[in-house]
């Protein structure tokens, strides 16, 4: 796991809004750090489960259980395929397969260069525009294939 | 300024009445997801602009606000103009100006920018006309789309809020789950279970402490009617919250929203700030006396956290995995307490039912289904987007009547109802009444209201293997049955999508589902077998063709079968060899082109832009 150096201020910043010792606040706040951080930072859990009191195998079994969270840094871009019925139906599942090919890595991985993260969602409610991938939460709909291929190539 | 009697309650809506109808014309943008996406912000704000400009607000007496969704979400950005109640669709930032001069200023109607049948051609002008909204009855969509989710005055002048006050000063909290009874209001998460009869469980039960919950964690892929009822009318849910929470005698909750619905988790907010500065949460609502406050969680991108057991462990901060129910929530739930859980179209019928009263509602839809139910119909169909109709309507209304029919006019092949733990139905049920009981005999489930409809060209193996794909990755791994019975399940039909299916391989799906079924913990495992077993019911033979003759026959499966261009069908025009992503159509313009079969990787796309469908599955 690569450990960038992690501001201890920042992690300050966000263990202030939980109640010290009160573990209910566990999900939020690891939510928090990955929105801060892009992802879950092993340093960040070790200082938030001092602050709730909590042991970190549980911090780490809740981090691992939910989708949410990520262990890795990820890429400048985040790419997520929605594969909800909707979308597959409408080929969701060749537009994954071509970002895949394209970038060489499986969904949930990260491009050597962190430039692009790609993943797959299961639903993100925009099914009256499917196929929907989103760049770094910004929806497109209705993507045929090739058009990520001349996207990405284009934007390069 | 808080609110602290029915009285003021009333002047304030009055007041907010009364601003609204200064207004001589109103202008209204959709901000749901969907618009959103396709750029309605661009087009608000070149609104404000030339509203600012041009000084319409005087000069017109015009208002301007954005909306929630209106469901008809393919074909944004959406504006409508009151109140003559003009309809815009696919509005560009560009179009602003023309809106302005010729609509605004001229009161003329831009025919180009107007919705156009897609069945008569005719260009329909009125909101109120297209048949996408004329056969929907819309009760827990009531307000949206009308109002500024981020306003709460516009939800009062909508008459928001008045449910709850006539629960708190004019019914004891009996009388008001015994309206919910009456009303025969049933669970529209997926359950279906009678809304009255467990808030009576939960009422009655002895710890004096209990919870009012809304389960927004809506994880049936294609579904999106509780999204968009949290970000366009989100104030709706509270107040259906608070009535509950009155009911059973509860004094906190919390609302579980999707990590992937950021707007909602910001609407919703919004609105509990507001509601609590006003004084309709908190304490001392209304003056009464009783108190109520509402947190929200959300969730982690879990489906199986939709699950009460499993949401309510979630909210706790502990990983989200199902309990036996041998002692329901209603008794102990959230921290042990009782705990009444209700999904958001659920909580926002309740004020509803308590303004109109529960006769009106149980005068809609079937005996047993009373009421509406919102869909979210999508797929292969020409109008795709939130609808709410009366329960009972069959499912050829609601695809061809609403929906306008299947896109290109290609066959009808099934409709996919109830996400992952529902089912897939052939044509022979379109005239099926949709409601709870019918669909759950007919092998599917009305589930959350997710409506996908397929046409010739989608794989019923294909879907299968994609429901189980999606339950293998969502199974919280608790329990043996679900965890290893349906990845053995995915196994298979992965095989037989991939070409390597066995004879034998479906008898031993039948066996194992049966297992799967009967000793699963929760319902994610009970249900998990359903799109299995409903595809194999209705379409047994795609099947048998993918093991036996080692085809699929809707040209998905992609070891399964080549695409060839039919000369004789070939027109010669290009696009295909222009949509290409590989490269490997070859053809002069005005000849018949060619697929060199071992380069395509058969992703479809010359298939979907043929005009004349020359492009074969073989």
């Amino acid at each position: 796991m690569s450990e960038t150096s992690i501001d201890p201020d920042r992690v300050r910043s966000i263990l202030t809004r939980y109640p010290q010792g009160d573990g209910s606040g566990l999900i939020h706040a690891l939510q928090d750090i990955q929105a801060e951080f892009g992802y879950v930072a092993c340093e960040a859990v070790a200082r938030l489960c001092e602050h709730l009191n909590i042991p970190l195998s549980k911090a780490f079994s809740v981090a691992t259980f939910y989708k949410a969270f990520s262990l890795e840094p990820k890429g400048e871009t985040i790419i997520r395929v929605c594969t909800g019925t909707a979308c597959h139906i409408r080929g969701s599942q060749i537009l994954a397969d071509e970002l895949s090919s394209l970038l060489d890595v499986e969904p949930g991985g990260t491009t050597k260069d962190l430039k692009f993260t790609l993943e797959t969602v299961n639903c993100v409610g925009a099914c009256a525009m499917a196929p929907v991938v989103a760049f770094n939460g910004v929806y497109q709909g209705n993507v045929q294939p090739g058009a990520l291929t001349r996207k990405i190539r284009g934007g390069k | 300024m808080r609110i602290n009697s029915v009285k003021s309650l009333t002047r304030a809506a009055g007041r907010a009445r009364g601003e609204r109808k200064r207004l001589e014309t109103e202008v209204l943008v959709c901000a749901g997801t969907g618009c959103l996406a396709n750029g309605s912000m661009d087009v608000a704000e070149a609104f404000l602009g030339a509203i600012r400009r041009r000084k319409l607000e005087a000069r017109l007496k015009l208002g301007f606000k954005t909306t929630g969704c209106h469901g008809f979400c393919e074909k944004g950005p959406l504006v409508i103009i009151q109140p003559q109640g003009i309809f815009y669709k696919g509005v560009k930032a560009k179009d602003v100006k023309e809106i302005v001069d010729q609509t605004l200023l001229k009161g003329q109607v831009i025919q180009r920018l107007l919705y156009r049948d897609p069945n008569t051609k005719q260009r329909v002008e009125q909101y109120a006309e297209i048949p996408f909204y004329s056969k929907q009855h819309r009760i827990a969509l009531r307000n949206i789309g009308k109002i500024d989710p981020k306003c709460i005055d516009d939800c009062l002048a909508v008459g928001g809020y008045t449910g709850l006050a006539k629960a708190l000063t004019e019914m004891k909290p009996t009388e008001v789950i015994d309206a919910v009874t009456e009303s025969g209001l049933r669970g529209r998460g997926g359950g279906g279970f009678p809304t009255g009869r467990k808030w009576k469980t939960c009422r009655e039960a002895e710890d004096p402490t209990k919870y009012v919950l809304c389960n927004a964690d809506e994880g049936d892929p294609g579904a999106f009617m509780d999204r968009s009822i949290c970000e366009g009318d989100p104030h709706a849910v509270l107040e259906g919250m608070v009535i509950g929470a009155w009911a059973v005698g509860a004094s906190k909750g919390y609302i579980y929203v999707r990590e992937e619905y950021p707007l909602a988790v910001k609407h919703l907010q919004a609105a509990i700030e507001q509601a609590r500065e006003r004084g309709f949460l908190g304490d001392d609502i209304l003056g009464t006396g009783f108190s109520y406050d509402v947190q929200i969680a959300r969730g982690g991108g879990a489906f199986v956290c939709g699950e009460s057991s499993a949401l309510m462990k979630s909210v706790a901060g502990e990983v989200g995995e199902p309990r036996a129910k041998y002692v329901h929530s209603v008794i102990r739930g959230l921290y042990d307490k009782p705990t009444v859980l209700n999904n958001v179209e659920t909580w926002a019928n309740v004020p509803w039912i308590i303004t109109e009263g529960a006769a009106a509602f149980a005068s809609l839809g079937t005996k047993k289904s009373t009421g509406t139910k919102t869909f979210s119909l999508v797929g292969k169909v020409k109008n795709t987007g939130l609808v709410e109709v009366p329960m009972g309507i069959t499912l050829r209304e609601i695809i061809y009547d609403i929906g306008g029919g299947i896109i290109k006019n290609r066959p009808f092949k099934g409709v996919q109802t109830g996400g992952p733990s529902g089912g897939c139905l052939p044509e022979g049920k379109l005239d099926l009444p949709v409601d709870f009981d019918t669909l759950t005999e007919a092998g599917s489930m009305m589930g959350s209201g997710g409506m996908i409809v397929m046409d010739d060209r989608t794989c019923m193996v294909d879907v299968a293997r994609y429901f189980l794909k999606f339950l293998v990755d969502e199974s919280c791994g608790k329990c043996v049955p679900c965890r290893e019975g349906v990845h053995q399940l995915h196994q298979t039909v992965n095989d037989i999508c991939a070409g390597n299916g066995r004879p034998g391989d479906l008898e031993r799906i039948e066996a194992l589902s049966d297992v799967v079924v009967k000793a699963s913990l929760c319902a994610l495992g009970k249900s998990a077998p359903n799109p299995i077993l409903s595809t194999l019911r209705y379409f047994r033979e795609e099947y048998e063709a993918h093991i036996n003759d080692r085809k699929c026959p809707a040209g998905v499966c992609r070891n399964l079968f080549t695409f060839r261009i039919s000369p004789e069908i070939c027109n010669g025009c290009g696009l295909c060899a222009k949509s290409c992503p590989v490269d490997c159509i070859a053809g002069e313009k005005k000849e018949v082109h060619v697929i060199d079969a071992s380069v395509c990787t058969r992703c479809g796309a010359c298939r979907n832009v043929c005009p004349t469908d020359a492009v074969e599955v073989i």
